[in-house]
């Protein structure tokens, strides 16, 4: 996988920073709406960040990212709403909890593999929902209402407003998470990973104590998707069991796969994509129903399971990496 | 005891479902080791299909026959078009192709019949007889219909030459190709035959669940647990596997009901089915991943 050139990654960043702040300059193009979507786009990358590093460097498939988003997110949402914690002092906490949450749900599928491992996690997004409505969690959880939240505050009177300030919130957050990412990747560790994703035998013959690095892969891929559950509860300020349903860990498959397994920039690719794809069938759905008159209600999905397939044919690996070969075909004429 | 006694009768009701649906997710396993991830939401859209007839005016034993041909029919098209490509790839791309198959059965569902649930008929008479109290009609019809169709396809797989050949393709490809048996059309009947398999399971529980895009989701799980626990490549474990974990998922809820009856505690209920079958897949995955049936396969490094 192509390393992303460090100066475009400087001009990058300096936009992403930037932009906000040309908000009164452009108020048609720089929406507050428009940042919140960035925002919402931004969560999604770090929760497929983190099914990446399970599934694209470490080769284990998980169906059931949608879990720790949830536990992500609950963890914030029961800290903010009982304890009253801070929402920023919520990010470490779902961290800490969904490591070791994902650690421990590590230790059984040690022994599986392939097929059987997307099976169990398969089975696990499958009874996200039920078990967050368990009676005796309803105390905490708040059963099937959910929990009502606050959205972030602006601190020390920063002349931002709300959305603007989650926008550079999450985007710390993410460029933190993703140099932390990046930085292990490059690594002996990362490069324990990757060699049991490439042959799990070799690896273990080299020394790396394989059984381990999995555990800590599963913890560590958990807790980057927990971190993101926890910021989409400060987001969208509201959580509720059904809305962490199976499709939720189908979005982290799309992003996964769109953007390019085992690629870092893929990631964020792929957060984008399936915030925009989301996005846009909702607005065609609407347009198809209302201007042309048709009874077709068009789902993201219908989308994403198309793509899905096409993109296993025609670009196993993803955007990101189909487009580098395609430049590099180029290059050479 | 008459509660016992009717858990029991629907634990069996549901098993029959079950036993279908799994035994639709091994014959797909055996021929090609995949899972099926799509088979409840393609049996669900078959359901829609033969709701559809119905609603055209057609006798629910038409329309029944006509969705399960219809079935058949799509899983072959789905094998040859979507899965052949995908013989000797990765597990992941065929997981993620299976991801897609459930997206898109589930999202067409809705978009051409709308996310409403729907009420289904039953064809069976709504006539109280012997039994009635323990065992419903329907449900009687249920375990009465799988049956048959579970016979039917013994005797397929037993007695026909093309059974003979569909099991050789699917125990061993080469040697089957080598006397003659078109393996990779083996491949796509066995999809058609699972898809029309799951298409009677969906029509028969679309009474008793009610038909909406997402019925099948609990008992695909479902599914899948009873396929492991009878051994994932044993076809006649997999139909006993269905019948135990129906009766365990009423055992489970109705033991649960009567601790909370005597001591006032909550612990488990109908509530936490889908968490039921987490526990059981996830254990017997770690703990006898052959199942009760199955044979430990033993690989040459």
């Amino acid at each position: 996988m192509p390393a992303f050139p460090k100066k475009w990654l400087w001009v990058v960043l300096i936009l992403a920073f930037g932009l906000p702040l040309l908000g009164p300059v452009f108020p048609d193009v720089i929406s507050n709406y428009r940042l919140f979507l960035v925002s919402t786009m931004i969560i999604a990358a770090i929760a497929v960040l983190g099914l990446n590093l399970l599934t694209g460097f470490n080769g284990q498939i998980s169906l059931g990212h949608g879990a720790f988003y949830a536990v992500g997110a609950y963890t914030a949402a029961i800290l903010m709403d009982k304890l009253n914690v801070p929402y920023y002092a919520t990010l470490p906490a779902a961290a800490v909890v969904c490591f070791v949450v994902g650690y421990l749900f590590g230790q059984p599928a040690l022994k599986l593999e392939g097929h059987y491992l997307a099976l169990a996690t398969f089975a696990l997004a499958l009874s996200v929902p039920q078990i967050l409505k368990y009676k005796w969690l309803e105390d905490l959880t708040g059963g099937v209402q959910g929990i009502v939240l606050n959205k972030p505050e602006v601190p020390f009177d920063l002349p931002l407003n709300e959305d603007q300030w989650l926008y550079y919130y999450c985007l710390v957050t993410m460029v933190v998470l993703f140099w932390a990412a990046n930085n292990m990747l490059n690594s002996r560790s990362g490069r324990a990973m990757m060699a049991i994703r490439d042959h799990y035998m070799a690896a273990d013959t080299m020394g790396i104590n394989t059984a381990r690095y999995k555990t800590v892969t599963f913890g560590i891929s958990a807790a980057y998707t927990g971190i993101a559950g926890a910021l989409s509860a400060s987001a969208i300020a509201f959580v509720a069991p059904d809305s962490f349903n199976i499709f939720l860990s189908i979005k982290f498959l799309i992003g996964l796969v769109v953007g390019g397994v085992g690629s870092l920039v893929g990631s964020v690719v792929g957060g984008i994509f399936y915030v925009l794809v989301d996005n846009s069938a909702q607005a065609i759905s609407t347009y198809i129903k209302n201007d042309l008159g048709l009874q077709f209600d068009l789902s993201a999905y219908t989308i994403f399971g198309l793509l899905l397939i096409i993109l296993m044919y025609l670009m196993p690996q993803g955007i990101v990496g189909g487009v580098y070969i395609l430049v590099r075909r180029l290059r050479r004429g | 005891m008459e509660q016992l006694l009717e858990q029991l009768a629907s634990g069996l009701a549901n098993g029959a479902i079950y036993a279908c649906v799994a035994l639709a997710l091994v014959m797909i396993y055996v021929s090609t080791d995949h899972l099926n991830f799509a088979q409840g939401e393609m049996a669900m859209f078959s359901t829609y299909i033969s709701w559809q007839l119905m609603n055209w005016g057609l006798n629910f034993w038409v329309a029944f026959i006509l969705a399960v041909l219809a079935s058949f029919v799509l899983g072959v098209i789905i094998e040859r078009v979507i899965l052949r490509p995908l013989h000797n790839a990765p597990v992941l791309s065929v997981v993620v192709v299976f991801i897609g198959l459930l997206a898109i059965c589930n999202s067409m569902a809705g978009a051409i019949w709308s996310y409403l649930i729907k009420e289904f008929p039953s064809p069976f008479p709504k006539s109280t007889f012997g039994f009635a109290g323990v065992i419903g009609p329907h449900q009687l019809g249920v375990v009465v219909v799988t049956l048959v169709v579970l016979g039917l396809l013994f005797l397929f797989f037993r007695y026909t030459p093309l059974g003979l050949a569909m099991r050789a393709a699917a125990q061993n490809p080469q040697m089957a190709r080598l006397v003659g048996v078109r393996v990779d059309w083996m491949l796509a009947l066995g999809w058609g035959l699972a898809a029309a398999i799951g298409a009677v399971a969906g029509i028969m529980v679309a009474h008793i669940v009610y038909l909406d895009p997402n019925m099948m989701s609990g008992i695909l799980l479902y599914a899948f647990a009873a396929a492991l626990v009878g051994g994932i490549g044993n076809p006649g474990g997999a139909v006993v596997g269905g019948f135990i974990v129906g009766v365990l998922e009423n055992m489970v809820a109705y033991v649960g009901n009567m601790i909370e009856k005597t001591t006032g505690v909550y612990i488990i209920g109908n509530g936490e089915k889908l968490t039921v079958a987490l526990i059981i897949v996830i254990f017997v995955l770690t703990v006898k991943p052959a199942g009760i049936f199955g044979r430990v396969v033993v690989k040459r490094v």
